[in-house]
């Protein structure tokens, strides 16, 4: 759910947009990271743990962490909280560690 | 206990609170500050010079009540939202209080809203009397009540309806 | 190619905008590197109002303060801003290695200002790693940034500042706060943040902790439970709070990885939060030319982040001859701005701090 009236901010969105999230399609802004627009949208397991498999979401939002690494259009690890959204994107749920394809 | 609770207890107010005398002069405004930290816009903010603070920005403030008018200029102002403004010569039977406010929705002068204690308990629903907003980048609203004289001294926050 | 740069300040949090700002105003150059798209650091989801003094922009809402010191940066002259540029390395014959637009960039600076900020802190419980268990400012965040409701229900774990503002701040987005759990037997925050959450009814609970959550593949719940003054859980106190979101708010340490790989000399200060690099009354490092300001030589509010900043760009400027005479004013008065910010009951925790800092800098001269 996106903050629709606020007290003190106000919020410039950008164009809305298209993205998939494991193959299904979810709308976000340009404005808003991947992490923001899938949380906005419900989602709020990006991964699972290497070892023992278990759900997680993002912790800290801003970069410091590796919480939130997911596969964005083919590419392993990316940190969702500091990455903005483009029209397209394809976001996945990673595997282990995932693989660089060169 | 404020400290364990965040909730001032009867001897905190009691040293912020000015004498019957005062009251019953008209406006005046009380801070709720109980702590010393680094701290002044107050001082700064009060037309009047009324708001002191000695002997440097860790103290607490002191309202002069022979300076302070009620203008409540410095309601807005305070980063803490911990000044409030008492009028018991509003009316016979009813006092104004002057709180900040930084929630949606906003209410409109006349409108009844649910006033609040310290403990966010209700405390009964009241007209407001006026609705001053702080400023383009200040935000605070200044929301006066009318409640009953006995209860000035405890509404301190509100709820817009639900 | 390494290019050569006079100053250059890593980070463009409040420390950094100001360290940039007062080497700049002297007659420096800088380079700023910032490695989010927009440079403000936390400031830009501050919406309170900041305490201290006129000095520290006190009354202006953090936001409103960030946009302004980022205005002045980018209208000097004097100042190269590099957003969406992360610093990767320092290295002993002084390269700074940055990654920009997919670029390994090097650089050469004759005086740098670290100013990297800080990392929120984690809290060991049983499924701690549940989603929707997040850093009181990541919340922050997603909520006054992403324009993103963060929950529905929510308990904040810490009454510290950053908890009691956060917990403020979602009550301000429509989110239900719960409660704010403290395991500490007092509010470590500011009583005036403590009583504007209580006052809207929202209980803070001292002497309380997560004792564990729960909830399949998202949290669903937490059990409370309240600490004896031994800090251990009593049993029988058990509470179940039912909550689509745990905040934690247990503290941020320094984010100084860049100072250890510089190999500045680092300690290791309850006080300042974690390891910090250990640094003069410039606010410079044991390593020549390399300074340290804000959260990453000790954790402190963002008014002292914005005095340390301009104390360290003024202390460059006179290092470099820059307009010694003013610059070294502006380094005193900020020295007497920090000792008063620094000077009251709350300012304990980091005068101790600093103490220690100043001790371990005496023992490594010896």
């Amino acid at each position: 759910m996106r903050i629709e009236q606020h007290p003190i901010l106000q919020f410039d969105r950008g164009e809305k947009v298209t993205f998939t999230f494991n193959g299904q399609p979810v709308e976000g802004y340009t404005s808003e990271t991947i992490a923001a627009a899938l949380h906005a949208a419900g989602i709020r397991e990006l991964g699972h743990s290497q070892q023992l498999h278990r759900p997680r979401g993002l912790f800290c939002a801003i970069g410091n962490c590796s919480s939130c690494f997911m596969t964005v259009d083919g590419e392993p690890n990316v940190r969702v909280c500091v990455t903005k959204l483009r029209d397209g994107m394809v976001v996945e749920e990673q595997e282990g560690k995932g693989v660089v394809h060169s | 206990m404020l400290i364990k609770d965040g909730i001032p207890t009867a001897e905190d107010l009691a040293s912020v609170c000015p004498s019957e005398e005062r009251l019953a002069k008209g406006p005046i405004a009380i801070t709720e500050c109980f702590q010393n930290i680094a701290c002044n816009p107050c001082t700064k903010a009060c037309p009047q010079h009324a708001i002191s603070m000695e002997p440097d920005i860790n103290a607490l403030p002191k309202v002069d009540p022979d300076k302070c008018i009620g203008c409540r200029v410095c309601v807005a102002k305070c980063p803490g939202l911990a000044i409030f403004v008492v009028d018991m010569t509003y009316s016979e039977e009813k006092a104004l209080v002057t709180i900040p406010y930084e929630f949606l929705p906003v209410p409109a002068k006349e409108q009844m809203v649910t006033g609040l204690n310290r403990s966010g308990e209700e405390l009964g629903s009241f007209k407001v009397n006026r609705v001053t907003s702080g400023g383009k980048t200040n935000m605070t609203w200044m929301i006066t009540l009318e409640v009953p004289k006995n209860l000035a001294m405890e509404v301190r926050n509100i709820r817009v309806g639900v | 190619m390494i290019r050569e740069v006079e100053v250059m300040v890593i980070g463009g949090g409040p420390a950094g905008l100001c360290a940039a700002q007062a080497a700049a105003s002297a007659g420096a150059h800088v380079l700023l590197c910032e490695r989010d798209g927009v440079p403000g650091g936390q400031l830009v989801k501050q919406t309170h109002k900041f305490f201290g003094s006129e000095r520290q922009y006190a009354g202006d809402r953090g936001i409103f303060i960030g946009q302004r010191l980022v205005q002045e940066v980018r209208e000097n002259p004097n100042i190269e801003l590099l957003t969406d540029a992360t610093v990767l390395g320092m290295y002993e014959d002084g390269v700074v290695t940055v990654l920009k637009d997919d670029r390994h960039l090097k650089f050469r600076p004759k005086k740098t200002i670290v100013s990297t900020g800080a990392a929120e802190k984690f809290l060991s419980f049983p499924n701690n790693d549940l989603p929707g268990i997040y850093g009181a400012g990541a919340v922050q965040t997603l909520m006054n940034v992403g324009g993103v409701k963060p929950a529905d229900r929510v308990v904040m774990v810490g009454a510290g500042n950053i908890g009691l503002i956060v917990s403020y701040q979602m009550l301000q987005a429509g989110v239900d706060v719960v409660s704010v759990v403290e395991a500490a037997p007092n509010i470590g925050g500011f009583l005036v943040h403590a009583a504007k959450l209580r006052r809207a009814g929202v209980p803070i609970r001292t002497g309380w902790t997560v004792k564990e959550a729960y909830g399949e593949g998202k949290l669903e719940g937490v059990i409370l439970c309240q600490l004896d003054e031994k800090w251990q859980q009593i049993p029988g106190t058990e509470l179940d709070v039912p909550c689509d979101t745990l905040c934690l708010a247990v503290g941020l340490t320094p984010l100084a990885e860049l100072c250890w790989q510089a190999g500045c000399h680092m300690e290791f200060i309850r006080e300042l939060s974690g390891h910090v690099p250990v640094t003069d009354e410039n606010l410079m490092t044991s390593v020549e030319g390399i300074y340290a300001a804000g959260d990453v030589s000790g954790i402190e509010e963002a008014s002292s982040a914005m005095v340390e900043g301009r104390l360290a760009g003024y202390a460059v400027a006179v290092s470099l001859g820059y307009d010694t005479e003013n610059s070294q004013k502006e380094v005193d008065a900020a020295r007497k701005e920090l000792s008063e910010l620094r000077s009251g009951p709350m300012g304990g925790k980091i005068r101790a701090g600093l103490a220690k800092v100043a001790e371990k800098r005496g023992e490594a001269v010896c």
